[in-house]
């Protein structure tokens, strides 16, 4: 029964988060911060987790598919694959549930329990909305960006990797990353990780404005909005996939 | 005045105010006092609408709060300036923004009258050359300061202090209570304060009223309040050194006369 609550209370909170704004100066100039505060600071790991994934995929594919009759360029074509349809926009959202997610509840958590949304309130502000509203757009708009980045950079990934051990001949993998592209499987890629970013900072903010109590209260916040939105996000996955690519 | 008529409110089966019914008048400072976890802190936020109340009414002026609507309420917070235990800063904006966040918001004013109203209310605080910091930077007494300044910046006609010198030290705190005493009068502001500090309730206390486990026990003025025949708000009342010393002094007089 409990879980329907929870479940009516985020909705309640969705409801108030999207209702009108102040003003939309304000929140054009928050959404900005936040890009670069949960956007742009992500690129990094991003960046490093993708080039050593696409460097193992390679590495890993090139030994499974040693054999004369297979074509070398399929390493190259099955890292871009990896890559685009699930590693760069599922385990990517994964990884920023844990970077992002905790980071936004327990910001928010600390704003609860040290009474700024109270203070918010008074002042007649939307604390819901304006808190909240801002961090949902920005990673909505800019996880996308994260997603073809991580594409881009697993491919180099798997290229350094075939040029520096000479696993394979380095214009194969470039044959295979060519290799029968589709816009649609990146595409399919862009629309769940939107929809992942939306699942991340919703629950996480969630997680934080419903905190009450003390410092240990909003740590337990932090880390249930990493569980609870990466098992939503594996639920979305299943599901996305089914309605995008069947 | 703000009135509040019969409020009740529990948390989860726990009663916390027990029937309060107070007036709280315009231009004075009006104190709350009690020991902690007594309700002061819970009976402010249900004043101002951050708890609803089991039952009773609460008016601000001739508006009956209790019965507005969520959006005819916000008209009614344009008015409300409230000072949080802890200053309530927003940590991610420096004094200037904070003070300026209300005016950003609901007016249409320039830049630079923004600016203008946020160095006038600054000053009044006396708080300079802080301008750019942020709250992480700040001292207790500066933190206090610009949570004054953020409050009166829209030029409220209501004020609420939830235990405004907690945290300082006695002569930071005498400065902030005369600051909200002298700003309550200045602009005729009906002005609540929280405390559980028996030297703002000497220093301040215009109107008092006493609070203990949820109940409304004693109310009065700073002069009557050494006298009081409560044996509770005694309690509360001795168990400070000052007030002792104040009451010491008041009887040998009464024995040289
Ligand atoms: N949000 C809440 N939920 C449950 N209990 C609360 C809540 N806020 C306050 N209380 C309880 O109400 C009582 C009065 O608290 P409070 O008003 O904060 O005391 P104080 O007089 O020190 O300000 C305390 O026992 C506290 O535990
Ligand atoms: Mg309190």
């Amino acid at each position: 029964m409990k879980i329907f609550e929870l479940i009516g209370r985020y909705f309640l909170l969705m409801g108030k988060v999207f209702s009108r704004p102040e003003k939309i100066s304000i929140y054009r100039r928050r959404v900005i911060y936040e890009m670069e505060a949960l956007g742009m600071n992500s690129i990094g790991l991003t960046a490093i987790i993708s080039v050593f994934i696409g460097a193992a995929i390679t590495l890993q594919m090139s030994i499974s598919l040693e054999s004369p009759f297979i074509p070398q360029y399929l390493i190259g074509y099955a890292t871009r694959e990896t890559m685009t349809l699930e590693f760069s926009s599922t385990v990517v959202a994964l990884i920023l549930a844990g970077k992002v997610g905790s980071n936004i509840a327990s910001e928010i958590g600390t704003m609860r329990i040290t009474e700024q949304i109270d203070a918010l309130e008074i002042m007649g502000i939307n604390s819901a909305s304006y808190l909240i509203l801002p961090k949902i757009i920005a990673t909505v708009l800019f996880f996308p960006f994260l997603t073809l980045l991580s594409i881009m950079i697993g491919s180099i990934g798997g290229y350094a990797i075939a040029v520096l051990t000479g696993i394979m001949i380095p214009n194969d993998y470039i044959e295979g990353l060519l290799f029968d592209f589709r816009v649609y499987s990146v595409v399919y890629s862009l629309i769940k990780i939107a929809v992942f970013a939306f699942i991340i900072t919703s629950i996480s903010a969630f997680c934080g404005y419903y905190a009450k109590g003390n410092s240990l209260e909003v740590g337990k916040a932090s880390t249930r909005a990493v569980v609870v939105s990466s098992v939503v996000i594996m639920i979305f996955n299943l599901i996305l996939t089914q309605l995008l690519l069947t | 005045m703000i009135k509040c008529e019969h409020i009740f409110k529990s948390f989860d089966g726990r009663t916390v105010l027990d029937d309060i019914s107070v007036e709280f008048e315009t231009g004075k400072t009006n104190l709350i006092i009690g020991r902690s976890g007594s309700g002061k802190t819970v009976l402010l936020k249900t004043l101002v609408g951050l708890h609803t109340p089991d039952s009773g009414d609460i008016y601000y002026d001739d508006t009956c709060f209790s019965s507005l609507d969520f959006t005819e309420r916000k008209t009614v917070r344009r008015d409300i300036g409230m000072i949080f235990q802890g200053g309530a800063l927003l940590d991610s904006s420096t004094v200037i923004e904070n003070v300026k966040l209300p005016l950003d918001l609901f007016t249409d004013q320039s830049e630079a009258e923004k600016r203008e109203r946020v160095d006038f209310c600054l000053k009044r605080v006396r708080l300079d050359g802080a301008d750019n910091l942020y709250p992480s930077e700040l001292s207790g007494g500066m933190i206090k300061r610009v949570a004054i300044a953020r409050a009166i910046v829209m030029n409220p006609k209501y004020l609420f202090c939830d235990e405004p010198n907690s945290g300082l030290d006695p002569q930071t705190s005498v400065v902030i209570d005369n600051l909200i005493h002298d700003i309550t009068r200045e602009y005729d502001i009906t002005t609540i304060i929280n405390t559980h500090d028996m030297n703002s309730v000497m220093e301040i206390g215009e109107k008092i009223v006493y609070i203990h486990e949820g109940h409304k026990w004693w109310e009065g003025t700073k002069d009557d309040i050494l006298q009081a025949d409560n044996r509770e708000l005694n309690d509360f009342v001795f168990a400070s050194a000052m007030a002792k010393r104040a009451r010491g002094a008041e009887m040998r007089e009464d024995r040289t006369r």
